[in-house]
């Protein structure tokens, strides 16, 4: 029976309830989208660091993949030393330099460009076209072709290694765009190349020669990646081995402020959900104050109407919660795409990844606040003096 | 016949700013079991008070109140609410029906927290809407009925659980003289098979048809038989 009169009870006033719903259902959603941003950008993170299976990154000493312009030098010795260490499956070296391509007379665009060696590269996905197969040929993505009005098969000349005294390039070649690339990496809207590894070193000419950005590792499993990476870091002290969880927990860090401003956006409107449920309910027991009383009167245990009260905020809640998932994975995905615009964020990396768990933690937070926002106006209505009640109803 | 209702100097106070109203001085009186008892008076004079204590929705500051021999001005919260469940019945002026529950869930209500089995339930209800002669409205919400039909639905949710005593306040205070009538011989009938009643009430031809009445003014019982 206590049951059925909560339900009444929020059925008494339908269009109340439908706007505490409303409310409920978007402060869900905010908290949803606030769990899904907290925890979604280290899921994420992780996955967009595995894209190829590689668990291990190797930079130099002290600093994080592309965090810097500095390089590993002796690089084909360290790949050679890497490769025979117990456990590791596959190598990787990469070189980042900008390259300029002359467009027009005294025009040129500067591109990121990456040095790999295609047959162990995890840094692109080719979207058409060929793939890197000679020392003349490059990768590019979409930007880069449509700020150079170039596309697949032609000819480009490309120059690195600018050298301020002589005001020339070091390097300059001719190449042949092979195919268009998504680089995992690197933000969409950077114009960006990938050629071959030595290629690109040698266009640096000295300052380049042999060296290399950083090195991705792969291991035989991800259970044996620390201890490879404890190998690695054996390997060399000019080298940091970064694993899966280090580069996580140190990108963690660095995104501390997107998970503090969840935290206090979750808070809030975990907050006002409940002072909008306590709201609500106790304007209900107010209203039914000689209800409740005459309940009392009856026989009806004190526990039997906080149970009840306590189910209307609980069913407000839920029912709330449940309709603002919807309303929380549409406003993720807007929120998304405002976000992806941000300048240098590379094209696959997601801030709002959906996991049940997170619609799960969403909801047991809410359930609880629920729970707790009834427990006052299930108290008031509990307390109510019987007779005093009565008679105040009777006067009424 | 033996007494179902002991009250021994029964007071109550109400402070009230800085002074105190005395609604009761030391009442005592008796109710046996089996009879119809009328508690008059002028308004304020402690008639509601006494009967709310009869109900143990209240308790007394002096005094001891004894009813089926179980003292209720010693019981606890939690032991007077699950006395009012077993061994009371409440009528009110007002009927104090649920207003989103049917006749008939308004009947059940109190057999449902006594956790009665629900085929148990429904069996009670249909008896005691027909004894009231409401078995043809059970699905009407209050709204749907008028006051002496809404009357006569209270009468049977206070009869539910087979009370000791039924307490009624005013109970043909919000009716016309002709449904006050027929809710008079409803309690005459009551009455005749064997429910004791203690009511309330200003209305003569209702105390007149009870077979004691208790005359109070100003907190104390000033005529009628203390047995």
């Amino acid at each position: 029976m206590p049951v059925r009169l909560a339900m009444l009870a929020l059925f008494r006033h339908p269009a109340r309830t439908l706007l505490a719903l409303l409310g409920i259902a978007v402060s869900a959603a905010l908290l949803l989208d606030m769990v899904m941003l907290a925890s979604g950008m280290r899921e994420n993170f992780k996955g967009f660091l595995m894209l190829r299976g590689y668990q291990l990154r190797v930079a130099p000493k002290g600093t994080l993949p592309f965090d810097s312009d500095a390089t590993i030098d002796s690089a084909t010795a360290l790949v050679a030393a890497i490769s025979k260490l117990q456990g590791v499956t596959a190598v990787s070296p990469v070189l980042g330099a900008q390259v300029q391509t002359t467009v027009a007379r005294d025009s040129n665009i500067t591109a990121f460009t990456l040095g790999i060696l295609p047959e162990v590269q995890g840094d692109y996905e080719l979207m058409r076209g060929g793939d890197i197969i000679d020392t003349s040929s490059v990768v590019v993505n979409e930007k880069w072709l449509s700020v150079t009005n170039h596309a697949i098969g032609d000819t480009v000349m490309l120059a690195s290694g600018y050298d301020p005294q002589l005001r020339t390039f070091v390097g300059q070649r001719q190449f042949t765009v092979r195919g268009v690339v998504r680089f995992h990496y690197i933000a969409p809207t950077q114009p960006s190349l990938g050629m071959l590894l030595p290629v690109l070193q040698t266009m640096g000419g000295t300052e380049r020669r042999d060296r290399a950005s950083l090195v991705m590792v792969k291991a035989v499993s991800d259970t044996e990646a620390e201890a490879v990476r404890a190998r690695i870091a054996a390997v060399s002290p000019r080298i940091s081995a970064i694993s899966l969880e280090g580069a996580t927990e140190a990108v963690e860090q660095r995104l501390g402020y997107f998970k503090q401003l969840a935290l206090v956006l979750g808070s809030i409107s975990l907050a006002v959900g409940v002072l909008l449920v306590t709201t609500l309910i106790t304007i209900g027991v107010n209203e039914r104050a000689g209800e409740i009383a005459v309940l009392r009167a009856i026989g009806v245990a004190k526990g039997s109407i906080v149970w009840q009260v306590v189910l209307e905020g609980v069913v407000l809640t839920g029912v709330g919660a449940i309709s603002g998932i919807g309303i929380g994975l549409v406003t993720a995905k807007w929120l998304e795409r405002i976000l992806s615009d941000f300048p240098g964020m590379p094209a696959t990396f997601r801030f709002f990844v959906f996991q049940p768990r997170d619609a799960g933690v969403a909801l047991a937070m809410l359930a609880a606040a629920g729970m707790l926002a009834g427990i006052y106006p299930a108290w008031r209505a509990a307390s109510l003096p019987i007779a005093i009640t009565l008679r105040r109803e009777a006067v009424a | 016949m033996s007494a179902i209702v002991e009250v021994r100097d029964l007071a109550r106070d109400y402070s009230m700013g800085s002074g105190a109203v005395h609604a009761l001085r030391g009442v005592s009186f008796d109710v046996a079991d089996g009879e119809w008892v009328a508690i008059v008076g002028p308004s304020g004079c402690g008639k509601s008070t006494l009967l709310n204590l009869l109900g143990a929705v209240d308790t007394p500051d002096a005094g001891s109140l004894t009813i089926a021999g179980q003292r209720i001005d010693r019981m606890n919260d939690s032991a007077a609410t699950a006395f009012r469940l077993h061994r009371i019945g409440f009528v009110f002026q007002r009927f104090y029906l649920m207003p989103a529950l049917s006749a008939a869930e308004n009947v059940e209500l109190p057999m449902a927290e006594a956790k009665i089995a629900k085929d148990a339930r429904r069996a009670r209800v249909q008896e005691l809407l027909g004894y009231v002669g409401l078995s043809a409205r059970s699905g009407h919400r209050p709204s749907q009925l008028s006051g002496g039909e809404q009357q006569r639905v209270a009468i049977a949710r206070a009869l539910a659980n087979r009370p000791a005593l039924l307490l009624a306040d005013e109970p043909t205070g919000e009716l016309d003289a002709a449904t006050g009538l027929e809710m008079i011989e409803l309690f005459r009938r009551l009455n005749r098979d064997g429910t004791t009643i203690v009511v309330v009430t200003h209305d003569a031809q209702m105390a007149a048809a009870a077979g004691r009445r208790i005359q109070m003014r100003d907190g104390a019982i000033v005529d009628g038989d203390a047995s």
